[in-house]
């Protein structure tokens, strides 16, 4: 520690240079920072899917639905623990640029296989008895100032109500939490509203199923698959992790497009600075061998050395790193778009682990090569 | 000092600067890969948003008209009965041809196929349409097998369906539920939407998909004009409950989402990089600076002034700048421009085949960008080089 301000002074001998070394490094790490929460984003979700949850869907496509009839009958196959269900209502808000989600679910089954949604006692109470209740996710009720007691007007796009109407209003009972990663966008009604309000009403959009023992998931999905085949309404069973990934995937590259430019950025831009750093050390040969003159051993110069530019990397990597998580924490900045909007704990310590790495590499090369020089050359040279 | 030897020196000065680049080969090129850099990733990201909006831009002409369910704005969400749409087709200034109105009732469902680069289901658009839909869509051509026979059951699909999904090629079938299709042929609509479709008769889809209403009519009006007529007719009759739109708004509205998330997103982590790549070229200029010390003392000490000499660290530094504005613009063209994917139309919830652009337009953008990056870049080492003391800095090693 003692040698602290002798790195310190180090600093101060070249202060822009070392200034606009730090910032490149700040904003290196900020977008790399930035970065992760919008691949995050870009997975939709997946990584925090349920490993005992599938998902059932008409296998023509997504958009088709199934019958309700289906509840019971999958509801008896051996495995699963409980079913439940979910319709895409769509719809407006005020305006379409103010896109989120809106399912018609059956609040209890849907909540016990959901536990990730965290909604307090009372609220659940309260929604379960309310037939035109809803409960709204936490990134939206934020955004648009939603608090419970309130009515939210949606203009239907798909389900016209049976006397022709097409304003459905529900009354906020709850606003639900969850854990980082799960998507809090979504605004849930009971289905049984839908059902009473329209003629569409045997019809589900997809089930969702718990199952017993995740290991034995294949044998359920076969199960279910070959129960409804050959009917009018055959369905596809998949994880719910596959089912994510599959949604994802729809985005198509676009995503895995986006994160490969600004990797390669991030790698450029710690390059350069990487390669400034480097030649901060060359240039003090010399002095190393000063050093080295007046009985410092090798090991004690390199430890110097690295003191000094792991000190530089780490200080401006952590800030571009708390930077971006501030940044990151204040949730989606497209405005709906990106929900799930966050920066892994995971990065960040792969951000802190790529830092140290570059204070290492950038100090140890040219103090190695230092080191190998003979005092008498290196004091030669200029 | 007389103006007139003032801007000689300036041109002298700058002459040499750029003239003796090649000596300061590492760190300028470090400058120019910086500039590069941050130019190639913002045409790149915003060749993204340019591809898809042109693809939905591309659909739709002036005359085309899109008739839904009164709030629905996209067609999966909408449905029409079939009494409905014979009121559409005889509402006023519906151009007719010999075979009666250039009305087609539609059906638009999707289909899940593989991606073919990702191997996962997507949703791949069906469209069921009757016959007058090539007379509304007039750019639509056959460039592979034939087109399908109506009452068949028989598909054509879009060039860019076929290029992104399996199992699209002429002569491989389709499985919807207990229909088999087969792919009959391939068209092409000068890039629009359509190219990510697959056509079909609608009165086979219908069944198929246990549908008993269209969801939408496309029909041509005689002229773009005759559109307000049109819709008032429409709107006002108590029979019907629709939303006409123009086809181009329609197309136009559905991109907006996703040319807006992208295009955000491509500004911003611009706008980071831009920064980070100042950072670089100024430590660049500052080596430079550093570096010719002496040799900016020896031409002071020879009488120039210290103005011409910022004068000429600034030139360097836009030059450096634009140079890799440049370059980075033509990796960007090379590497993206035509690069095709496809992603999901939240609109419309299905799959959009479409090309990067990399237009003209952005290229020059992304050019004029880079020069206030020189200019800043440039600024604080140009004030050093003015600012040396002669003599101190003629001592300099």
């Amino acid at each position: 520690m003692k040698f602290l301000p002798l790195a310190w002074k180090n600093f101060g001998r070249r202060k822009v240079r070392t200034t606009f070394t730090a910032l490149s490094i700040v904003v290196a790490f900020l977008l790399f920072g930035i970065l992760s929460a919008i691949r995050v984003a870009f997975r939709a979700g997946v990584d925090v899917t349920g490993a005992d949850r599938l998902m059932v869907s008409h296998k023509v496509s997504i958009i088709q639905p199934l019958p309700i009839s289906y509840r019971d009958q999958i509801a008896q196959v051996p495995g699963v623990r409980e079913v439940t269900h979910a319709n895409w209502f769509g719809g407006i808000y005020k305006d379409p640029k103010n896109f989120f989600p809106r399912m018609a679910v059956d609040p209890a089954t849907y909540l016990d296989i959901y536990p990730e949604i965290k909604l307090p006692e009372g609220a659940k109470r309260a929604w379960l008895a309310d037939r035109t209740g809803a409960i709204v996710g936490r990134v939206t009720a934020d955004r648009f100032g939603f608090k419970v007691g309130d009515r939210i007007p949606i203009l239907a796009t798909i389900y016209t109500k049976r006397d022709g109407g097409r304003i459905w209003e529900f009354t906020v009972d709850g606003i639900y939490d969850a854990a980082k990663g799960f998507d809090t966008s979504a605004l849930l009604f009971q289905y049984d509203f839908l059902k009473e309000a329209t003629f569409a009403s045997d019809r589900v959009g997809w089930y969702i199923i718990r199952i017993a023992d995740p290991r034995r998931a294949q044998q359920v999905v076969d199960q279910i698959d070959k129960m409804f085949a050959n009917s009018h309404a055959e369905t596809k069973t998949s994880t719910e992790k596959a089912f994510a990934e599959g949604f994802a995937k729809q985005a198509g590259d676009i995503g895995a497009i986006i994160t490969g430019i600004v990797s390669a950025v991030f790698f450029t831009l710690l390059l350069v600075a990487g390669n400034t750093m480097a030649q901060s050390v060359r240039e003090r040969t010399s002095e190393l061998a000063v050093l080295k003159t007046l009985g410092y051993a090798d090991g004690l110069v390199m430890g110097l050395v690295l003191l000094e530019s792991c000190l530089l990397a780490l200080v401006a990597g952590g800030m571009g790193l708390g930077l971006a998580w501030l940044i990151d924490s204040r949730g989606d900045p497209t405005g709906g778009y990106l929900p799930v909007f966050y920066l892994p704990a995971r990065d960040l310590v792969l951000g802190i682990a790529l830092a140290a790495a570059l204070g290492l590499a950038t100090g140890a090369i040219p103090a190695w090569q230092a080191m190998r020089l003979r005092i008498v050359d290196a004091l030669r040279r200029v | 000092m007389g103006l007139w030897r003032w801007f000689s020196q300036v041109g002298a000065v700058t002459m040499l600067n750029l003239r003796t680049l090649g000596q300061r080969r590492g760190s300028s090129a470090a400058t120019v890969f910086g500039v590069a850099g941050v130019v190639m990733v913002f045409v790149a990201v915003l060749s993204i948003a340019e591809g898809f909006r042109a693809t939905l831009a591309a659909t739709g002409a002036p005359g085309a008209v899109i008739v839904l369910r009164g709030g629905s704005d996209a067609e999966m969400m909408s449905g029409i009965a079939r009494d409905s749409t014979r009121i559409i087709a005889d509402g006023p200034g519906v151009r007719r041809t010999a075979q009666g109105e250039a009305a087609s009732s539609e059906l638009y469902v999707v289909v899940s196929l593989p991606k073919r680069t990702t191997a996962t289901d997507a949703n791949v658009p069906l469209r069921g349409v009757q016959p007058a839909a090539f007379e509304v869509r007039k750019n639509i051509r056959l460039v592979a097998g034939r087109p399908f026979r109506w009452g068949r059951n028989e598909v054509i699909a879009g060039v860019g369906a076929a290029r992104q999904f399996v199992g699209l090629e002429v002569g491989s079938t389709l499985h919807l539920g207990e229909n088999v299709w087969t792919v009959v042929g391939l068209f092409e609509s000068g890039g629009s939407v359509s190219e990510s479709e697959i056509w079909t008769d609608v009165d086979l889809l219908m069944p198929a998909y246990r549908r008993t209403m269209f969801q939408s009519v496309h029909l041509d009006l005689d002229s773009p004009a005759a559109f307000d007529r049109f819709k008032d007719a429409l709107t006002t009759d108590p029979r019907l409950d629709v939303k006409v739109v123009r086809e181009p708004d329609y197309y136009a509205e559905q991109s907006q989402s996703l040319t807006q998330l992208i295009t955000r997103l491509g500004y911003g982590i611009t706008v980071l990089m831009a920064i980070g790549a100042v950072f670089g070229a100024v430590l660049t200029m500052y080596s430079a600076v550093a570096s010719r010390t002496r040799e900016i003392a020896t031409l002071r000490a020879l009488g120039f002034g210290s103005g011409p000499v910022q004068i000429s660290v600034l030139a360097e530094a836009l030059v450096l700048a634009l140079a890799g504005g440049v370059i980075g613009g033509l990796l960007a063209y090379l590497i993206f421009d035509g690069y095709r994917t496809s992603t999901l139309n939240w609109q419309s919830f299905s799959q959009v085949a479409f090309a990067f652009r990399v237009t003209p337009r952005l290229l020059l953008t992304a050019i004029v960008v880079t020069l206030p990056m020189g200019l800043l870049g440039g600024l604080f080492p140009a004030i050093r080089a003015g600012t040396l003391p002669v003599a101190t800095a003629l001592r300099e090693t």
